[in-house]
Order: C-alpha cells, then sequence, then structure tokens
C-alpha cells in the first residue's frame, strides 16, 4: 500500500555483499515534517539502509521513491547529507568549505542565519581539520543545510561526542525541525532516538523488527516498572516468580506495581543494598526483542 | 634496549615486507632499470663517428673512405632543405663531417670540433691512398663553425617535460585516488556535481599548476644558464600544454577506479619510469636497439620531448611540430573520454 503524501519511501530494500547479507528487505515511510529514526546497533545495516536512501548505493533489489518517484537530479537538490565520518578537503577553512558546498546547488539557504543557527560565527576562519568533535557536528550540519534542504539524513550525527556537545545538538536538531525540515536520522543510541524522533524503526541484521513511537513502542512491550537485583542478592532456593528473568547478574522483575514487589522482596528475604528501580527503555526493548543489547 | 629496539625492528619489518605494493615496487624497480638498460642498448656496438654522405653511391664500397669502420654514415637526400640541416648538425657538432659526392667531391667540418678533426684526417688519407698519383684530386674543404651543444643545453628542454609528467601524474592521479579514500568524493556525490564538472576542474587547476611551475623553471634556468632558444615562446607554451594536458588525462584514468593509494603509486611508478628512461630525457635513443626506439615512439613524453627540443634547439616552428602537438592533444582528448567513462566516485 502506498501512502501518496510519504516524502520517502523504502520498498523491501536488499542490499547483499558478497558473503554478507547487510540488509535484507526493508520496508518504511517517512512523513513530511516527521523525524523518523533507525534505531540498532553496529552492523545492523542502518548506513547501508541509508546509503541507498541517499542515491549512493544502489539496491541489489527493491526501491526507493522520493514524493513518490524514482531518485533522480532533483532529489539531489532537495536533499541534505550530514555523513558519519565525512572528508573534507585539506587547508579549507569552515567558511569556505561552506561556500564550496552552497555553490553546487541552485538555490541555497540564507548563510548568515545558517551561520548563526548552527553557532559557527566564531570559527569561520579556522581549518576544518582543527575542529574539536562537537564544532565538526556543527559545521557537517551546516553543511547539509547548506541548499535549504526538505529532506536532512543524518548517520549517527553524535556518535563521538561528550553528552554536554551531544544534547547541544539535539537542541539543534530540534530547531531545525522548527523550521518544517523532515530528518531521517540513524543512531544506536536510544536515548537519542527518544528525544529526537516521532517515530521510530528498529533495526537488527538487515531487517526492521518493531517500528512505532518510541513510547508507545516500549509501552506494548514492557509494563510501568522493572526491579532489578543481583543475584547474590537472591536468596539461595528460592525459585524465581513468573515475572521475573534472569540475565547475567542481573535478576528482574517486570510489574506495574512497584510496592508489592518490594513487600515480596523483603517478604522472601532477598537483599535490598543494590537495588534498582527502571522504567523500561527502548534498550530493554532491544534486547528483549533479539536477545543481544543495542551497545555492542 | 636492545629489546625495545628488536620490538620496533621486527614491526616495521612486517609492516614492510606485508605491504605487498610497497614490496613488489621495491624488489622489481631495480630488476626493471636493469633490463631497460640492457634492452636499450643491445644493438650493435656504438660508432665512434658519424658521417653525414649527400648522395653517396647505390653499391655499397668495400675501399676508400667509406668503407672505414667504425664510422656511422648517414645518408642525407639531395635537397636544399635536408643539406643545410645537415650543415647545421655539423655546426652543433652533432655530425662530425658532412661529405659531398654530388659533382665535385668537397665536405664540411667543423674546425672547432676535435671529432671532425679527426674524421677529416681520415678522410684525406683514404682519399690519398686511392688517388697516390693526382694531388689535386683531394675533395674541396669547407668549415661549418659553431659551438658545440652541450649536455646541460640538449637535456633542459627534457627535464622541463620530466616536471610536467610527474607533476601531472601525481597532482592529479594520486588526489583522485586520496579523496576516493577518505570519502572526499562519496560526499560530493551526494551533490548535484557530475563527474565531468569534477574532473575538468581537477584538469584545470593542474594545468595552471603545472605551467605556472614550468615558466618558473624556465626563468630560474635562464638565469643560471645560457641556453639557447631559437624558437617561438607562444610555440613552446603551446606543446608544453598539450604535453600537461596529456599526462594529467593519462593520470586521470589510472585513478579512475582506483581505491588505494599504494596501487595508485605503483601504477603511476609504472607508467612514469620507462617513460623516464626511453622517451629521450636524458639520453639520445638515436643510439638505442631498434626495439626501444619503437617503444620509446609509444611513449607521449618522447614526443612531447621531441617538440620541445625541436623549438628550443633547432628553432622549429609551429608546423614543424605539428604532428606532435596532434599526437599529443588527440592523445588527451581519447584518454580524458576514458578516464570520465570509468570514473567512479566511490
Amino acid at each position: 500500500m502506498t501512502s501518496v503524501s510519504a516524502l520517502l519511501e523504502a520498498r523491501s530494500l536488499k542490499k547483499y555483499y558478497p558473503g554478507v547479507q547487510a540488509v535484507d528487505g526493508l520496508s518504511f515511510e517517512v512523513q513530511p515534517g516527521q523525524c523518523f529514526g533507525l534505531l540498532g546497533p553496529n552492523g545492523a545495516g542502518k548506513t547501508t539502509t541509508m546509503e541507498m536512501l541517499e542515491g549512493i548505493q544502489s539496491p541489489t533489489d527493491g526501491e526507493v521513491l522520493f514524493r513518490g518517484r524514482p531518485l533522480d537530479l532533483a532529489f539531489r537538490q532537495s536533499i541534505g547529507i550530514q555523513f558519519q565520518a565525512t572528508s573534507l578537503q585539506d587547508f579549507q577553512t569552515v567558511d569556505e568549505s561552506l561556500r564550496m558546498f552552497a555553490s553546487l546547488y541552485a538555490c541555497t539557504a540564507d548563510r548568515d542565519e545558517l551561520i548563526r543557527l548552527c553557532n559557527l560565527s566564531e570559527l569561520l576562519g579556522r581549518d576544518t581539520r582543527k575542529l574539536s568533535g562537537g564544532q565538526r557536528q556543527r559545521l557537517l550540519l551546516a553543511i547539509a543545510l547548506v541548499n535549504d534542504p526538505d529532506l536532512v539524513f543524518l548517520d549517527e550525527p553524535t556518535t563521538g561526542l561528550d553528552p554536554q556537545a551531544r544534547r547541544n545538538f539535539w537542541s539543534l536538531i530540534k530547531t531545525v525541525r522548527t523550521r518544517g525540515k523532515t530528518i531521517l536520522l540513524t543512531t544506536h543510541y536510544m536515548e537519542e532516538a527518544e528525544q529526537l524522533c516521532d517515530e521510530i524503526a528498529i533495526v537488527d541484521q538487515g531487517r526492521i523488527i518493531a517500528r512505532g513511537q518510541p513510547q508507545t513502542l516500549v509501552q506494548e512491550h514492557f509494563p510501568a516498572a522493572i526491579v532489578r537485583l543481583q543475584t547474590t542478592a537472591w536468596p539461595d532456593n528460592e525459585p524465581l516468580p513468573n515475572y521475573a528473568e534472569r540475565r547475567d547478574t542481573v535478576i528482574e522483575l517486570y510489574t506495574d506495581a512497584v510496592p508489592p514487589v518490594l513487600e515480596y522482596l523483603e517478604r522472601i528475604g532477598a537483599g535490598l543494598t543494590a537495588l534498582r528501580i527502571d522504567t523500561p527503555s527502548l534498550e530493554d526493548l532491544f534486547l528483549k526483542l533479539t536477545g543481544h543489547s543495542l551497545r555492542t | 634496549m636492545w629489546q625495545r629496539i628488536l620490538a620496533i625492528l621486527a614491526a616495521r619489518n612486517r609492516e614492510f615486507y606485508r605491504d605487498s605494493a610497497g614490496l613488489i615496487w621495491n624488489l622489481l624497480m631495480p630488476v626493471m632499470m636493469i633490463m631497460a638498460f640492457a634492452f636499450i642498448f643491445s644493438g650493435e656496438p656504438r660508432a665512434l663517428f658519424k658521417v653525414g654522405v649527400i648522395a653517396p653511391p647505390t653499391q655499397a664500397t668495400t675501399s676508400g673512405f667509406l668503407a672505414t669502420p667504425h664510422i656511422d654514415f648517414i645518408p642525407v637526400t639531395d635537397d636544399n632543405a635536408a643539406v643545410v640541416s645537415a650543415i647545421t648538425k655539423v655546426q652543433r657538432h652533432q655530425l662530425d663531417l658532412l661529405l659531398d659526392m654530388r659533382d665535385i667531391p668537397a665536405y664540411w667540418v667543423n674546425p672547432d670540433s676535435a671529432n671532425g678533426d679527426l674524421v677529416e684526417r681520415l678522410l684525406l688519407g683514404a682519399y690519398a691512398q686511392q688517388d697516390q698519383a693526382n694531388s689535386d684530386s683531394s675533395p674541396q674543404r669547407r668549415a661549418a663553425a659553431g659551438e658545440a651543444l652541450s649536455y646541460a643545453d640538449w637535456v633542459l628542454p627534457g627535464v622541463l617535460a620530466m616536471n610536467v609528467m610527474f607533476s601531472s601524474l601525481w597532482g592529479v592521479g594520486w588526489v583522485v585516488v586520496r579523496y576516493r579514500k577518505n570519502g572526499v568524493l562519496r560526499r560530493l556525490k551526494a551533490t548535484p556535481l557530475r563527474p565531468i564538472e569534477f574532473l575538468s576542474a581537477q584538469v584545470l587547476s593542474r594545468l595552471i599548476v603545472v605551467l605556472t611551475t614550468s615558466i618558473l623553471v624556465y626563468l630560474g634556468a635562464s638565469l643560471i644558464l645560457d641556453f639557447p632558444m631559437r624558437g617561438s615562446y607562444t610555440t613552446l607554451l603551446l606543446v608544453y600544454t598539450a604535453g600537461a594536458l596529456c599526462m594529467i588525462s593519462l593520470g586521470l584514468t589510472v585513478s579512475a577506479r582506483l581505491r588505494t593509494e599504494e596501487l595508485a603509486d605503483g601504477l603511476l611508478n609504472l607508467l612514469s619510469w620507462p617513460m623516464l628512461l626511453l622517451s629521450g630525457v636524458w639520453f639520445s635513443m638515436e643510439g638505442a636497439s631498434p626495439a626501444a626506439q619503437t617503444l620509446s615512439t609509444l611513449m607521449p613524453l618522447t614526443h612531447l620531448v621531441d617538440a620541445a627540443r625541436g623549438i628550443m634547439i633547432d628553432g622549429a616552428s609551429v608546423l614543424d611540430i605539428l604532428p606532435q602537438l596532434g599526437l599529443l592533444l588527440g592523445l588527451a582528448t581519447l584518454l580524458l573520454v576514458v578516464a570520465a567513462r570509468f570514473f567512479r566516485w566511490e
């Protein structure tokens, strides 16, 4: 079923390399104005999928449609891409890089505005190789926005950034969204997916294993809370209740109501010193669906 | 201390022999050079003297001057242009003597040439032996004075051409491969930029660099040396531009798909070193074996060097070097088309 209003559509995308099935039948749609996330561990096929959507790699099978049509030259004019580990040419300043990329497009965004938005005004004369991680990501984002695109691709935009820089970047993305841009991003940080995305698709081994809004996805699979304690704190010969699971050195108890569980634990004589009570997260969801964790 | 030295030594050795491209080049290159020299000079041992003969007798002579061993007798056709050219060669010490066998035997010799002096004695001696009775039959002497062309003067056009070649091949070929390896090309692939636009920019950029440096080198050389420049500067610039375009296109063709710098390096070396040895840059290919000379004509650098030398030393005009110009530009166009056709962003 095709949604006429979808901005970008992936239909049964497949990509095979010799010996490796990188992407194995991926389908989803991105609506205009949405922020759509592909969440998954390294090696899940996210970057390969992104490259096929960006038009850089051709799929072994399946197709990509932009506004209902196959990718063409007009597509290149309407998109912006922020690469994961991009290489800009040596010996160029921030300003020169921005200008060069702007010259490649027919229509460009207001330069001063873009510089202000990405907080680059003090960095304009600096060699691009001498930027810190956070500064470089801001420049790459500015370059991605230089042609005022309708659709922006962000490939693991905050990998390698410290928590503060990461948070700053998130607020930058939120500002970009207020301008009506559609964003497609990949990440293996669940907090990033939760913070930025309206809709996510969880990807593992080249396939989508779950899709939906971050909050509802978790609620669909888990109750309200997880109570965690060390296996050593569990009293000997006491069987696990049916709402509990043992994972390595941790025992997890899933429940909608915490106090009764605490009473139960106290009753059986479990050690409560290293107890944790968490809200289920995408991390837990991923673990449940795949058996391995998001963080490899 | 030794333990540390040995540890680093072992790691460096592993790094060296596992770099197969580098290893092959290190082993292969000296072997290739030895083979090349053997090949180039595998012809007959060279003669000691070179004598031009206008209108030589059609039958081979067994006696007389023309039968003198260890002399290269080069026939000169009986037309004005060829004769004038031959006399010029005597002036430039490129021919030791020019013998005219048309009506009255005569010869041109360069009074400043030591070789000329010796060949002259051989000539007169041979004639004296033949006609012992008749002392009037010795051939007429004509002086063709002129300075020898020094090696530096002779080699300069080739050195400029060599510089053009290296700068063009590596400035484009290696750079594009490095871009491809670093992901610069991939970033550009996502933009509206088309391959032919990207390649044209690279060609123009390198052309400007190559021509500017060549001009600077030329000016620098002219301050130090006093070399001949008998042709027009425009023609010289034209031929070096054509040569640069040809080499740049060659570099682009090599780099159209390569992804590793080591491989690019190896291939570029494989192309440039034979050209360096066989194109007449350092020594004239006239004394080389016929097979080597054939190989030499297949190389674009040969034609660039020939044309440049012709302009600087012989004062050749655009018309004179038109064949070389056409060949260089034609090859440049062909290679550019091939490069654009085979180009991959990744």
